[in-house]
């Protein structure tokens, strides 16, 4: 075919027609969030292809599990037997430790804390995308992941659930510009809220007042404010403290706990509604006589 | 352009999106070569009729589903840079292999800084010189890709 004569309409139109296609669709989806649903459907149809990219990465993961030496691994076995033992110890003093806290609160008449369900997942890839912190994991609606969802590593929170696609789902790290978490200083209840700033080791505190007592060091936990992350979670530790009367505010800067570059296994919680102080109390379930009827 | 040669087109621009998408060390990560682009540029360079600004916008398009931005970002950006292929290809194939290296880093660096200012202006993002640290590799991935790509075009007699 001869590429001299001209075929359909001209590039300039084309180049028309895909810059209208692409402005809409940024103003419909960062604009007005019209595409949740299609997200999800379109993250179900390219799970394909991040499972593919994933696999070279797999097969290393693989082979370095399976080319351990024997020394290698009675050393490792040794230490958790020793960590198990240590682990185990604790649980025991934390079941008493549990029981009375539960008694004590049905004292105050507050609702008890329930055990969590939860769930491991791994991440399938990490954005190269430099403008966003986000990661693809392979569970998804079918495990029962929701938007909006806690995503934990062993250390602290990582960030929540953005996309849920049929069987791999997009979290938005804690770090992402476009995200921000509220927290408390563990030590005194200061609350503040935790911003990310597109580096990956650091988060910012906006709008903290001169009188606040925040110092370099303090662990800032999840405050349960917002109802998406449970409370008490470690998210990061103050690296930066800078009071200068000249500004409105003091610089607040952390480090988060979990190292976010090092992730392979996060942990997705499902915590329950919590139940506000005003909220009713389940009434006692007295048994009715049919009940009684059916069981004798 | 029969079914099979179409085929094998939307093979070789598959594999670059995976190589787009493929967990790397993040210390090699901010190097990562624009695979998409340059795989696109050379189907446009050799066949403009049939690999055109449409189908950049919509690899686009599949690139801003895999990456997770906002939808339309990178299919904006990647549109311009093949048009300017496109309505430049008689050139550019005149052109030595080296000389056409240059002018992809040309594109790519105009790529990504398309695809900072959309962020900017959606997101507050900051420049960082880091951001263009793919248009070394790039340049420097053309000629491998073009000598390839040209093999397998010729192999399959694409045309």
């Amino acid at each position: 075919m001869n590429p001299i004569f001209k075929h359909g309409p001209s590039p300039q139109h084309r180049l028309l027609l895909v810059l209208i296609c692409s402005a809409s669709l940024i103003f419909f989806d960062h604009k007005m969030n019209s595409f949740e649903h299609v997200r999800g459907f379109l993250q179900s149809m390219v799970s394909p292809l991040q499972y593919l990219a994933t696999t070279p990465k797999q097969m290393m993961n693989w082979a370095v599990e399976n080319i351990t030496t024997r020394r290698q691994l009675i050393a490792e076995n040794n230490a958790y037997k020793i960590s198990e033992l240590q682990f185990h110890q604790q649980l025991l003093a934390l079941e008493i430790v549990k029981k009375e806290n539960d008694r004590l609160r049905s004292l105050l008449a507050s609702p008890l804390r329930g055990e969590v369900k939860k769930m491991v997942a791994e991440i399938l890839s990490v954005d190269s995308d430099p403008y966003s912190h986000q990661v693809v994991i392979n569970k998804g609606r079918d495990d029962g992941v929701y938007e909006g969802q806690p995503v934990l590593h062993d250390e602290g929170i990582v960030g929540q659930v953005l996309h849920v696609g049929a069987n791999s789902s997009r979290v938005i790290l804690i770090v992402d510009v476009t995200h921000a978490v509220p927290v408390r200083v563990s030590r005194n209840g200061v609350r503040l809220v935790a911003s990310g700033t597109g580096k990956i080791d650091r988060l910012t505190h906006n709008f903290v007042p001169h009188s606040y007592d925040v110092r370099t060091g303090d662990l800032l936990v999840t405050s349960g404010l917002g109802d998406k992350f449970p409370e008490g979670y470690p998210v990061a530790r103050v690296t930066a403290v800078i009071k200068n009367d000249a500004n409105a505010f003091a610089v607040v800067q952390s480090e988060p706990v979990a190292k976010i570059d090092r992730l392979r296994y996060l942990l997705l919680l499902w915590p329950e509604k919590p139940a506000g102080i005003f909220a009713p109390q389940p009434k006692d379930i007295k048994p009715t006589t049919s009940n009684k009827k059916a069981s004798s | 352009m029969s079914i099979r040669h179409r085929f094998i087109v939307i093979l070789t621009l598959l594999i670059a999106l995976i190589a787009t998408i493929m967990p790397l060390p993040l210390s090699v990560d901010a190097f990562r070569p624009d695979w998409v682009l340059v795989v696109l540029i050379y189907w446009c360079l050799a066949l403009p009729s049939r690999v055109n600004v449409i189908s950049a916008g919509f690899v686009g398009l599949v690139l801003d589903v895999l990456l997770g931005s906002i939808l339309g970002v990178h299919t904006a950006a990647m549109a311009i840079a093949v048009y300017i292929v496109a309505g430049n290809f008689q050139k550019i194939r005149n052109f030595s292999v080296w000389q056409q290296a240059l002018i992809v880093g040309v594109l790519s660096a105009l790529y990504h800084l398309i695809v900072f200012w959309m962020q900017r202006f959606l997101t507050d993002a900051v420049f960082l010189p880091s951001y263009l640290y793919p248009v070394i590799t790039t340049i420097v991935l053309w000629p491998w890709a073009f000598l390839l790509l040209r093999q397998i075009r010729r192999h399959f007699r694409i045309s």
